[in-house]
């Protein structure tokens, strides 16, 4: 029986997550276009460590990510992941997929409503047949063609007379071209609009993947669709401020859905949530979905670290999310928005005063502590990827202080913080990806073991770099709570 | 360490000990903190 009532609180009644690996468009990334513009032929440099997708798609960490995997399973897993492939790993998962780069080309043209992004008519033909014949974004689904493609003497043109980015393949031959959306504007350049058009389209990917669960909503259901990616689209009178909700909502053929764009850095998605909460239990609409696409200028961030260390680039990939919250089905983990954690203006720096403000403070809220929740998902960058260029293990380091956290509020000794971190932490999976790196990624995980599995009650805390935009020295942060329904001991 | 009378430049790190708390401590030992700068590496 349906429990619908103003008053209840929101449910995430389905969550997904998309990878596509893109080798190619790693040369692209901000890191290694500025390190090797002195390089003539930078993928040249790059190839000995660039995967394949095979490679790529048997990462264990991007298992985990699709859900094939669990985060037990991935902590028990030995090490370096790179070196030790999951045997028959499937391309697709119950949370969603890893698209090989033949396909996402194509996907990557099919968002492009301005006929910007050119693909060779090789590339495009090889496109159009494996996308169409997609389970999830085919043919069927109703997404625009793969356009045909070009001569090579077209973008070569394009790319020496009208400043068109070119797309090389790893092999070294030319994928494709994408011009500028203006002459004279710098926020349309080829670059920016290639790392937006690459937003649009994981997020796209992704929600087309929640709308094709069994049993999930009609895409013509969706009233309002927020956008939590951290891409700035928009134009030279107004960097940053267009709408990607929209764009991804009219591509994914949610014809009854309006969106916006909310933006906080990596804290975005659970601001982003936060408010789609809000909308359902304010009877404002009754099925909200956040969405975010990936971020191309990620791409290959921390590639020095892995040439050194002769291993592959294991940023070689773009993710996206979805995430359908609705009105209280019975069923679906809540979302309670009684207990939600904020960074406040006045809440400091200090590493324990952010971890009680995001963690103690809402839990205390509805009478429970940090050992009434089973698992917190925090930043889960990969500490493959981050490791080898001297960033440390950041989901370790974050579970640390959280634990240390819990030894000053008295409720574990020093002595169990090993165990604290083992028993309600896990090994950080997800690709640099920003803003879904940052505890969402767990969420599908969260979502079946809230439902099908054990747990009763997890914990998903995003902070954000405000500081990186030189408006403010402040970060930022939000946590959310999601427990399993019918569980609500403390409920305001 | 004396910080008393000392111009600092204060460098944090998100994941870790951010620059304005580096700052903060950096003030109360006397230091006259000149810049402050915090970090993301993810």
């Amino acid at each position: 029986m349906n429990i619908v009532t103003s008053n209840a609180m929101p449910v995430i009644r389905a969550v997904s997550l998309v990878l596509a690996h893109v080798p190619s468009l790693v040369r692209l990334g901000s890191k290694p276009l500025r390190v090797l513009r002195e390089v003539e032929q930078p993928i040249d440099y790059l190839r000995p460590h660039l995967r394949d997708w095979n490679a790529a798609r048997a990462y264990a960490p991007h298992q985990v990510f699709i859900g094939n995997v669990s985060v037990d399973e991935l902590a028990a897993r030995p090490l370096p992941w790179h070196r030790h492939p999951v045997a028959e790993a499937g391309r697709f998962g119950p949370d969603g997929e890893i698209m090989p780069e033949d396909e996402f080309l194509g996907l990557l043209a099919t968002c492009d409503g301005f006929d910007l992004l050119a693909l060779t008519g090789e590339v495009a033909d090889r496109a159009r047949s494996t996308l169409d014949a997609h389970p999830v974004v085919g043919r069927e689904s109703g997404r625009p063609t793969v356009p045909v493609g070009v001569g090579t003497a077209v973008l070569d043109e394009r790319i020496a007379r009208h400043r068109a980015l070119p797309l090389v393949g790893v092999d070294g031959r030319l994928l494709g071209a994408m011009l500028p959306g203006h002459d004279e504007d710098d926020t349309l350049t080829g670059q920016v609009l290639l790392e937006n058009l690459a937003c649009k389209a994981t997020a796209a990917l992704a929600l087309r993947h929640l709308l094709a669960r069994p049993g999930a909503i009609a895409a013509t259901d969706v009233r309002y669709v927020i956008n939590c990616g951290e891409e700035a689209v928009g134009d030279r009178y107004q960097r940053g401020g267009g709408n990607v909700a929209k764009a991804v909502a009219e591509w994914a053929g949610c014809a009854r859905a309006t969106g916006s764009d909310v933006k906080a850095f990596c804290s975005g998605p659970m601001h982003a949530l936060m408010l789609a909460g809000a909308l359902v239990r304010s009877a404002m609409f009754d099925d909200v979905v956040v969405v975010a696409g990936g971020s191309l200028a990620k791409l290959g961030m921390k590639f020095q670290g892995h040439v050194k260390r002769a291993m592959p680039i294991v940023e070689d990939v773009l993710a996206g999310f979805a995430v359908h919250v609705a009105r209280d089905d019975g069923v679906s983990p809540v979302l309670r928005l009684d207990a939600i954690g904020r960074h406040e203006v006045a809440s400091g720096s200090a590493p324990l005063a952010v971890m009680k403000a995001l963690y103690s403070e809402p839990l205390g809220r509805v009478g429970l502590t940090l050992l009434d929740v089973d698992r917190f998902s925090l930043e889960l960058h990969n500490p493959e990827a981050t490791e080898p260029a001297g960033s440390g293990n950041v989901p370790l380091n974050n579970y640390r202080t959280l634990a240390s956290l819990a030894v000053v509020e008295k409720l574990i000794a020093r002595e169990g913080i090993d165990d604290f971190v083992r028993a309600r932490g896990m090994p950080g999976f997800a690709p640099t990806q920003g803003h879904i790196a940052s505890a969402i990624p767990y969420l599908g995980h969260a979502r079946r073991g809230l439902t099908e599995g054990r747990l009763t009650r997890t914990m998903f805390a995003g902070k954000g770099s405000l500081f990186l935009g030189r408006m403010t020295q402040l970060p930022d942060g939000l946590s959310l709570v999601l427990e399993r329904n019918g569980a609500r001991p403390g409920m305001a | 360490m004396e910080l008393r009378g000392k111009k600092v430049i204060a460098l944090g790190e998100r994941d870790g000990v951010p620059g304005p708390a580096v700052a903060e401590c950096a003030k109360r030992a006397g230091a006259e903190v000149v810049l402050t700068l915090t970090a993301c590496y993810v």
